[in-house]
């Protein structure tokens, strides 16, 4: 369970997170939306202890991340996270993203988490594509390799920022059908995402942001047809088009 | 060892003038240097994407050449071994030219950065896309038409910045000149240490002397870029 | 027709030995301290990040040949004593070189996005890991082609310790042409040599780049 309490977070003067309360629990898929710069990736890193932040807490299985008794690597382990621009390791093959961490973190054997390696790039479509550099692949397809990167390592939560914004638009359902599967399997995620089709599909909660704070929040059908706030019906009307 | 500063080596005569001179011949071979350079290396350049195997060869082959090989040692060859090469005859008549060192400063200086704007035309040519040559020809211009009056053109505006540094470099490169005795900057700084034992408050001044140059130089070069800028581009 | 170089053999490779030993000084202290100078030049803490880029901008826009002079000047002043021109020519060239070197750091450093710092660790990855499996091994790989460009600069550069009397390649050729009168073959020569290493390396450099574009690393 991931407990968000009355966080605040500022860049300098400016505060990009206002008292921002929210909880999720496990198995649950939570879908953010909101305009640009309403703070959406800022949470996302603040959950992942990427991101520190002045006031309030967040809490994940008990543990507090602004206790500095908690060890963020530590926790971070059983936190994915998929990014907008797939963020693979230019370097290596696909193979050898995937593998890294469960190697050098889980100290897994080198055969051990190729197999799991393997496995992962079965179930996300491109099994074909482990020994490629990710320079070779489609956008699809890299972060289809991100989210196999992040899911070797095991993760009990996983959160993603915008995973498909910068898809074009015949290789968005490929990566999205990874993620609907994953949230059917059970996955606790974090999705940021303007595919309303997904948030109608898998999303136990919506939540709009705008400005660093939360001013909806939906569970069903009425988050899209009827929203209670005028940010919400326009921003909607303008990507439900 | 207690050291006694003398900064009026800066200005007392004839040391404050010989700075000055020493400035102006410095101005004077990268002008003409750079003259040399430019149209030269755009020529080259422009060889290299040809449709003529031979001459996109004998391009890369220049810039090979003359980048690979120090400009000191290069200045050396035309200097010492350049005469020899013209046979006894001329050869002997060169070395009676007045100034000889001068001029072989900025015929050195000048084929040797025009190895460097070749290779930046190239780098342009390249960064040209191979549709903007088909359109030029599809509107019924000649390959020279359309080198002469589109790609080249274009070329440069694209590389101006690097230009810019190149521009730049050949001042700071010419000091090398000292070493066969012309008298710019570096040489007079280095000669009013030979008579007054204050290299360091003469060399120090010719830092400062070689830096506002350079400012100079990028402010008048900033002016020229922003008056040939294409908009929405470069300004990198 | 290479009778004097031939002649003069030991004497002139010994100097190149010289020319080596330079190099090899200067590039070890220049890529040292560049790194550092291009950690500076990307530091939020004004007090680090306004000193290093004065001194960056100062000296770029120097001769090298007048730095030379004026750590050869210097020196003495500083030491005590007139200082072995050798010593005084490696100092000159790091402090010359790593201000070339630390932009190409600088360049390297920033071509990292904090989004790729951020998807290492998330995957769990400790800061000296996501340093050394991932930061390192990247931007080394982007900055290589440039190191080793820069470096053939640097050894080619070196030959200008010639002007402080230190006898390396050129000033043993020149030495022996005051002697011989042989320009054409030992200046000729000096520059076939220089031309050989630097022509390779080139190649190298160019291979890595190609390799680079190939693998998406650049
Ligand atoms: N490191 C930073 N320093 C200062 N301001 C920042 C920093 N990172 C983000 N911001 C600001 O915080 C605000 C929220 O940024 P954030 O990236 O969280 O927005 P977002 O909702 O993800 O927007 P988008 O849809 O464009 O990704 C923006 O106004 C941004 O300019
Ligand atoms: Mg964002």
């Amino acid at each position: 369970m991931i407990e968000i309490k009355n966080v605040s977070k500022w860049f300098g003067d400016f505060q990009v997170l206002k008292d921002i309360n929210e909880t999720i629990q496990k198995g649950q898929t939570m879908v953010i939306c909101g305009p640009s710069g309403s703070g959406k990736s800022t949470l996302l890193r603040c959950i992942n202890g990427l991101e520190p932040y002045q006031k309030g807490e967040i809490i994940v299985d008990g543990e507090s991340l602004s206790d500095p008794k908690t060890n963020l690597y530590k926790l971070r382990q059983k936190i994915g996270m998929v990014f907008q621009r797939f963020e693979l390791y230019p370097h290596m093959t696909v193979l050898k993203n995937i593998t890294l961490a469960p190697m050098k973190v889980l100290k897994k054997s080198k055969k051990e988490a190729e197999k799991k390696a393997m496995e992962l790039l079965e179930r996300v479509g491109i099994p074909d594509k482990a020994h490629e550099y990710p320079a070779n692949l489609s956008g699809g397809q890299q972060q289809r390799v991100a989210i196999a990167r992040s899911l070797a390592m095991e993760p009990e939560y996983m959160l993603f920022d915008e995973p498909t914004s910068a898809l074009d638009p015949e290789m968005i359902n490929e990566v999205l059908d990874v993620m609907v599967d994953l949230a059917k399997e059970g996955m606790t995620m974090i999705v940021v995402t303007h595919e309303m089709g997904f948030a109608r599909e898998v999303a136990d909660e919506i939540i709009f942001m705008d400005e660093g704070r939360i001013i909806e929040r939906g569970s069903d059908e009425e988050f899209f047809t009827n929203p209670k706030n005028e940010r919400t019906k326009l921003f909607l009307s303008q990507i439900l088009v | 060892m207690a050291y006694n500063f003398d900064w009026s080596v800066l200005w007392r005569q004839p040391y404050g003038m010989w700075l000055l001179q020493g400035l102006w011949v410095t101005i004077k071979i990268g002008f003409l240097a750079w003259i040399i350079a430019l149209s030269l290396g755009i020529v080259i350049g422009t060889l290299r994407v040809t449709p003529w195997k031979f001459l996109r060869l004998f391009s890369s082959a220049y810039t090979e050449l003359f980048r690979n090989i120090p400009f000191l040692v290069q200045l050396f060859f035309w200097y010492y071994a350049g005469p020899m090469l013209l046979g006894d005859r001329l050869g002997h008549y060169v070395n009676q030219i007045m100034g000889l060192n001068y001029y072989v400063a900025i015929f050195a200086l000048g084929i040797y950065t025009a190895s460097r704007v070749a290779e930046h035309m190239r780098a342009g040519f390249a960064s040209i896309g191979k549709e903007q040559y088909q359109a030029v020809l599809s509107t019924g211009m000649t390959q020279f038409q359309m080198y002469r009056y589109v790609i080249i053109p274009y070329a440069l505006r694209i590389i101006l910045p690097p230009l810019t540094t190149e521009f730049l470099t050949i001042f700071k490169n010419s000091s090398i000149a000292m070493t066969i005795g012309v008298a710019e900057l570096t040489f007079m700084s280095y000669r009013i240490d030979a008579e007054t034992f204050h290299g360091l408050e003469a060399t120090t001044g010719a830092m400062f002397i070689y830096l506002l140059l350079g400012l100079t130089v990028v402010r008048i070069m900033g002016f020229i870029e922003s008056k040939f800028k294409i908009p929405g581009m470069i300004g990198r | 027709m290479f009778d004097a170089v031939i002649r003069n053999f030991g004497f002139l490779m010994g100097g190149f030995g010289v020319t080596l030993e330079l190099t090899a000084c200067a590039l070890a202290g220049g890529i040292t301290l560049g790194m550092i100078v291009g950690l500076g030049r990307i530091s939020r803490n004004r007090w680090i990040y306004q000193p290093v880029t004065l001194y960056v901008n100062f000296i770029r826009n120097i001769p090298l040949i007048l730095v030379i002079f004026w750590f050869y000047f210097v020196m003495p002043i500083i030491a005590g004593q007139p200082l072995n021109p050798f010593i005084s020519a490696v100092i000159s060239f790091i402090i010359f070189e790593a201000t070339y070197f630390g932009e190409i750091f600088r360049a390297g450093y920033q071509s990292i996005s904090v989004d790729l710092i951020h998807a290492a660790y998330s995957t769990g990855l400790t800061y000296t890991q996501t340093a050394r499996y991932v930061l390192i091994p990247i931007a080394f790989r982007r900055m290589l082609p440039s190191l080793i460009t820069q470096s053939i600069i640097t050894f080619q550069d070196t030959s200008l310790a010639f002007v402080i009397g230190l006898q390396e390649f050129v000033r043993r050729a020149s030495i022996v042409d005051n002697l011989e009168v042989r320009s054409i073959q030992l200046y000729g020569f000096v520059g076939i040599v220089f031309f050989i290493f630097c022509f390779i390396g080139s190649k190298i450099s160019l291979h890595f780049e190609e390799k680079g574009r190939k693998t998406g690393v650049l």
